[in-house]
């Protein structure tokens, strides 16, 4: 996994709560046994729509996706984070994630960077009023920034301690894990005779 | 100071501790499908890495699956290389793998406890968020993504921070017709989507404990629904009655020592939960959802709610939005919402208690000619056990379609969608936009009013039918 140290790129606002993860990529987009090329399905009802903020020219190239509260309910599907980088965002703002999506950015390298919900209402104000403004998300200082002047926003966002780490350091869980195979040893050798297992000497 | 049941379970499987660090857990089983293990089954090839406890995996087909024509290459070439895959991945890893054809196929979550791999006391996970279903044996069961599935695969444990602890006590019992979905979606629509976010969940209390295993599984199963992390039951006789004897639960000396320890997977008296939730099930009624978050319900005695019933600002124009996805008018009565498809299955209601159910509310009626009821067993056990009790003919002289095992339009990966604005009653749990299919309009039901619904065309309880036999 790349290091993540600091972004900066347009702010695009979804100015939605309980974006689900049917409405991230819906099922039929699923069936794809690569990470990549999950793009097409991202927000793909939504689409259709020439509305939709990712219809409209004045926020090409975002990759500062900000979201309204429960973003990523619902399944487990990874290709929600994979959908969302494959677009090319780097970073979802939202006043709350759930969780199995959350632990799947960390995993992955999407930064999910919770703010108080008054940062998301001037940040879609702000985007609203001036399409196209950059804004830079620091996980070194978990800082928000964007606007200039009086419409300035500098705010911090919540991401656990250890995904943060993770983050900066580019580092693969599974070689972090493979480094205490030991203890996993030490584990299992105390686990119970009549713990069940799916295949039998 | 006293433990509760979650904190058992977890500190049981605590590998390693490190201020600073989420715990190293050990887990105890890991079941895998077709649609969330290929990426990770890649990124262990890539890296010359091993499943290192195959005997601890199970892998079966499930999502992509066709329900009819199972015998016959699946259609769909993306769906069929995607289930090619995980054959080609159960074989080169060595994992044990039940394909369509064989006799243990069907939806994970139901297979799992059906073979009595699923015991009080274990940490379950699969890529799969309903995963939370196996809960309801006292087992902290949870969904995670594909990065972490090759986490499990490569080192049979996951890095995981400790949830803070929630009881949710459901006094009373529930009122006759009153089922576990009932119970659920009740609590949903209570504490909304995200009202569990950041913990584990333990259901409690005398409507709790009165409900058989599969109502209990209903229960867990819907804990993501409201953003639990994971939701567990304590286990009791009635769990030990359904696991033993089952093929994969112990035997003989075994069994006696599990027990044992089963019946210490109890919250302890003086233990303190960090949130209580506390519900009555004496006055519940059948529950039904309106909008497009299993958080969006109503009883099937009121109707359709306006946004302006709504306080919260962004509930409003949620609300705005799915009035408007769902094609309703606020103010209109749930009991006049007229259905297309009702959808009996999933591994919320697939099981053979649920057809049962289905069934006797089904028989000697027939489903209204405007409305296609699918009945999709959970597993291909229950569809056979379902055909040794003869519901299938229950079912297809209704005029039913009674189809084989999987995951069928719960999610719409198969060809078992909904048309775009095409309306179902289903006994699943998600009522997301599009999940059934583009454009699909989904109510979340309970068995008996998914059954009463197909026969009168319109969102029903089987109160509002007429007597068999009088036409």
């Amino acid at each position: 996994m790349d290091a993540f140290t600091s972004h900066t790129g347009i702010g695009v606002p979804l100015r939605r709560s309980n974006v689900d993860t049917d409405q991230i990529i819906p099922a039929v987009y699923l069936k794809r046994v690569t990470r990549d090329g999950f793009e097409d399905g991202l927000f793909s009802a939504w689409r259709n729509d020439p509305t939709f903020v990712l219809n409209n020219p004045a926020y090409a190239g975002g990759s500062v996706l900000v979201a309204g509260p429960d973003f990523g309910t619902g399944s487990s599907r990874e290709h929600a984070v994979w959908a969302l980088q494959n677009y090319g965002f780097r970073v979802v703002i939202s006043p709350r994630f759930a969780d199995i999506f959350r632990g799947n950015s960390g995993k992955a390298g999407l930064l999910a960077a919770q703010v108080d919900e008054k940062v998301v209402q001037r940040l879609w104000d702000l985007l609203a009023d001036q399409p196209g403004t950059e804004i830079t998300v620091d996980l070194e200082s978990r800082t928000v920034r964007a606007g200039e002047g009086v419409d300035a926003i500098e705010d911090s966002f919540d991401i656990d301690d250890y995904t943060r780490w993770r983050l900066l350091e580019g580092l693969d869980d599974i070689g972090i894990t493979l480094s205490h195979a030991d203890d996993i040893s030490s584990y299992e050798a105390t686990r119970p005779s009549w713990k069940p297992a799916t295949m039998h000497a | 100071m006293g433990r509760t049941l979650s904190e058992k379970v977890w500190d049981e499987h605590v590998v390693r501790s490190t201020p600073g660090e989420p715990d190293l857990l050990f887990i105890d089983l890991h079941l895998i499908h077709e649609v969330t293990s290929p990426q990770a089954f890649d990124g262990l090839r890539l890296a010359g890495r091993q499943v290192r406890r195959p005997d601890l995996t199970l892998a079966t087909e499930d999502h992509n699956v066709p329900t009819v024509d199972w015998d016959k290459p699946i259609a769909d070439p993306v769906s069929r290389t995607q289930v090619e895959t995980l054959r080609r991945n159960a074989e080169e890893f060595g994992v044990r793998l039940h394909p369509l054809g064989d006799i243990e196929q069907g939806i994970v979550h139901v297979v799992g406890p059906q073979l009595g791999l699923t015991q009080p006391g274990m940490t379950i996970v699969c890529g799969d968020s309903h995963t939370s279903t196996h809960g309801a044996f006292g087992a902290i069961a949870f969904g995670i993504g594909t990065s972490e599935v090759e986490h499990v695969l490569a080192t049979q444990t996951l890095m995981q921070a400790k949830p803070k602890t929630m009881a949710v006590t459901v006094n009373g019992s529930l009122p006759a017709g009153v089922t576990a979905k009932d119970l659920v979606l009740t609590l949903i629509a209570h504490t909304g989507t995200g009202g569990g976010q950041g913990y584990i969940v333990e259901y409690r209390g005398q409507a709790i404990e009165e409900l058989s295993m599969e109502g209990r599984m209903t229960v867990c199963n819907m804990s993501i629904e409201w953003g639990a992390k994971a939701g567990l039951i304590a286990p009791d006789q009635t769990t030990f009655d359904y696991i033993e004897g089952r093929p994969e639960a112990p035997k003989g000396a075994d069994w006696d020592a599990a027990v044992a320890h089963w019946k210490t997977l109890v919250t302890d008296d003086d233990a303190v939960f960090d949130e209580e939730i506390v519900l009555d099930a004496s006055t519940m009624t059948p529950f039904v959802t309106w909008g497009t978050n299993p958080g969006q319900g109503v009883p099937l005695g009121a109707s359709v709610p306006s946004p302006d019933d709504f306080e919260d600002p962004q509930d409003k124009v949620a609300a705005e939005k799915a009035l408007e996805y769902m094609g309703l008018e606020a103010g209109t009565p749930m009991r006049d919402v007229k259905v297309d498809t009702v959808f009996v299955g999933s591994c919320t209601n697939g099981r053979i208690e649920d057809l049962r159910l289905a069934a006797e509310i089904i028989k000697g009626r027939k489903v209204d000619p405007d409305t296609r009821l699918l009945v999709v067993p959970g597993s291909v056990r229950v569809r056979l056990q379902a055909q040794d009790e003869g519901l299938d003919v229950i079912f297809t002289e209704a005029g039913a379609e009674w189809r084989g095992a999987g995951c069928s339009m719960c999610l719409g990966m198969n060809p078992d969608t909904l048309e775009p604005g095409e309306r179902s009653a289903s006994t699943s749990n998600r009522n997301f936009e599009g999940r059934q299919g583009k454009g699909g309009r989904t109510h979340l039901v309970s068995i008996p009013v998914a059954a009463a619904t197909a026969v009168r065309g319109t969102l029903s309880s089987p109160a509002d039918l007429d007597p068999v036999g009088s036409n």
